[in-house]
């Protein structure tokens, strides 16, 4: 069994303190759902371990200014029952829902899922639809566009002794429809095949991104301008299909190959595409409806 | 090597217990402090077999570090039953609802917080809060109707 220190820092100053002073051999625990595995794995095998649970100002979920701040603490439990999220951005509630399982989300942290920065996080193409940023805090503190946030299967932009405080979601002025779609083998625990998460507004302007079809989460602006300011009807979204599936590069692995993964990429785009557009129109499921 | 004195509520009572920063709760629950109910199944916090409530809401005590709970509040199965069964026992004995019982204190700690969140829950959000306890006899319905039996009474 690998052993480690552990440090329950209280302040920011004092876990980045820590962070600082031990550099690659720390990690950061929050919800522990992945990093508690990924250590009894030997995946990471880290010296310290710098529990942040005891900073009070990564907790909750707020509006402030212009957008919605979603802090590092925060569960995707606490996600799905906020009425801040519900009103602002119901597709990250309907995205929450799909992740793991109760118990997991009780405990796991929406930040925590892009820090572990698999391609399959079930947050990520949401948050890369509504163009989330992340707050980093480091020797200086930056804001990292959610874009530019994943570099790898589980690598991020991330410095050895940065720590991310905070999601910003930039409150949107315009009516617009969003939606989250994932294909799992069952549900409760596992992993997407495929993940996505599409966004249409009032003018509409066009957002998708898929999950777990790419080395990191991904965007595909290439359709998005296909699809700019025109109506979307089913003629459309079928001459759409192969512009978006240019943007993925999906792989075969133990829950599904790569033919699967890409047959089923267009079909959960339509789907997608078309629930986002019928929500913009003020019809379509509600939120949270799953439409696999 | 780094040891702690820890103090948490378990079941209602204060405990204090010496712990290394590895050790799971799990491990501690049931070697330490004797407790029983919450089992060892995945490891990994896949199948709910080790599921305890912390602070009210249920998470994995397999993938918790003993030392995380520190100052917090854990109730098992144990807790639950400490005067006589709770309606939702009776419920999962009435509809014969598990065969060996490996999963179910998890079943019944994921059950328990969703009826004190929800005490009306229907079918689907049944199934949409065990759906990540794994039983491997029943194939689920015996347990979904003892749940749904408690909800319709309450």
């Amino acid at each position: 069994m690998k052993t480690f220190e552990y440090f329950k820092p209280t302040t920011v100053e004092e876990a980045f303190g820590l962070l600082k002073q031990f550099g690659a051999q720390a990690k950061i625990l929050a919800g522990g759902t992945d990093v508690a595995v990924m250590i009894d794995d030997g995946m990471l095998t880290p010296d310290y371990v710098i529990d942040v649970k005891g900073l009070s100002s990564l907790k909750g979920i707020e509006v402030r200014e212009n957008y919605l701040w979603i802090g590092a603490l925060t569960t995707f439990s606490e996600v799905i029952h906020s009425d801040l999220v519900k009103k602002h951005f119901p597709v990250l509630f309907e995205a929450s829902k799909t992740v793991a399982s109760v118990g997991v989300r009780n405990r796991a942290t929406l930040v925590g899922n892009i820090c572990s920065a698999v391609p399959s996080a079930d947050s990520a193409p949401t948050l890369l639809v509504l163009n989330a940023l992340v707050e980093v805090k480091g020797d200086t503190d930056r804001l990292v566009p959610i874009k530019e946030f994943f570099t790898g299967p589980r690598k991020t932009v991330l410095g050895v002794s940065e720590l991310v405080t905070g999601v910003r979601i930039p409150l949107e002025t315009r009516k617009f429809g969003a939606n989250y779609i994932k294909l799992g083998r069952y549900d409760g625990e596992d992993l997407a095949q495929v993940g996505v998460a599409t966004f249409v507004s009032e003018d509409l302007e066009y957002r998708v991104s898929f999950g777990a079809v790419a080395p990191t989460p991904v965007r595909a602006y290439e359709v998005e301008e296909f699809l700019k300011g025109k109506e979307l009807s089913d003629a459309l979204v079928e001459q759409a299909i192969p512009i978006a599936l240019k943007s993925i590069s999906p792989i075969s692995d133990v829950r599904a190959s790569k033919e699967y993964r890409m047959h089923v990429s267009g079909v959960l785009f339509k789907r997608s595409l078309k629930a986002s557009f019928e929500r913009l129109r003020g019809q379509g499921p509600a939120y949270g409806t799953n439409l696999v | 090597m780094q040891k702690k004195e820890i103090t948490f509520t378990l079941n209602g009572k204060k405990v204090w217990v010496e712990v290394k920063p590895y050790e799971k709760l799990l491990d501690v629950l049931r070697d330490k402090l004797g407790v029983k109910s919450p089992k060892y199944g995945c490891g990994r916090g896949e199948c709910g077999a080790c599921s305890v409530l912390l602070d009210g809401k249920a998470i994995r005590s397999c993938i918790v570090y003993a030392i995380e709970v520190d100052g917090h509040d854990v109730i098992t199965v144990e807790g639950l039953q400490a005067n006589g069964l709770t309606d939702l026992q009776k419920s999962f004995l009435a509809h014969n609802s598990f065969q060996c019982g490996f999963c179910a204190p998890g079943m019944i700690i994921q059950a328990t917080e969703l009826l004190n969140e929800n005490p009306h829950p229907d079918e689907e959000e049944i199934r949409e809060y065990i759906a990540g306890n794994l039983c491997r006899c029943t194939g689920y319905n015996p347990i979904v109707e003892a749940i749904m039996d408690v909800a319709k009474k309450k």
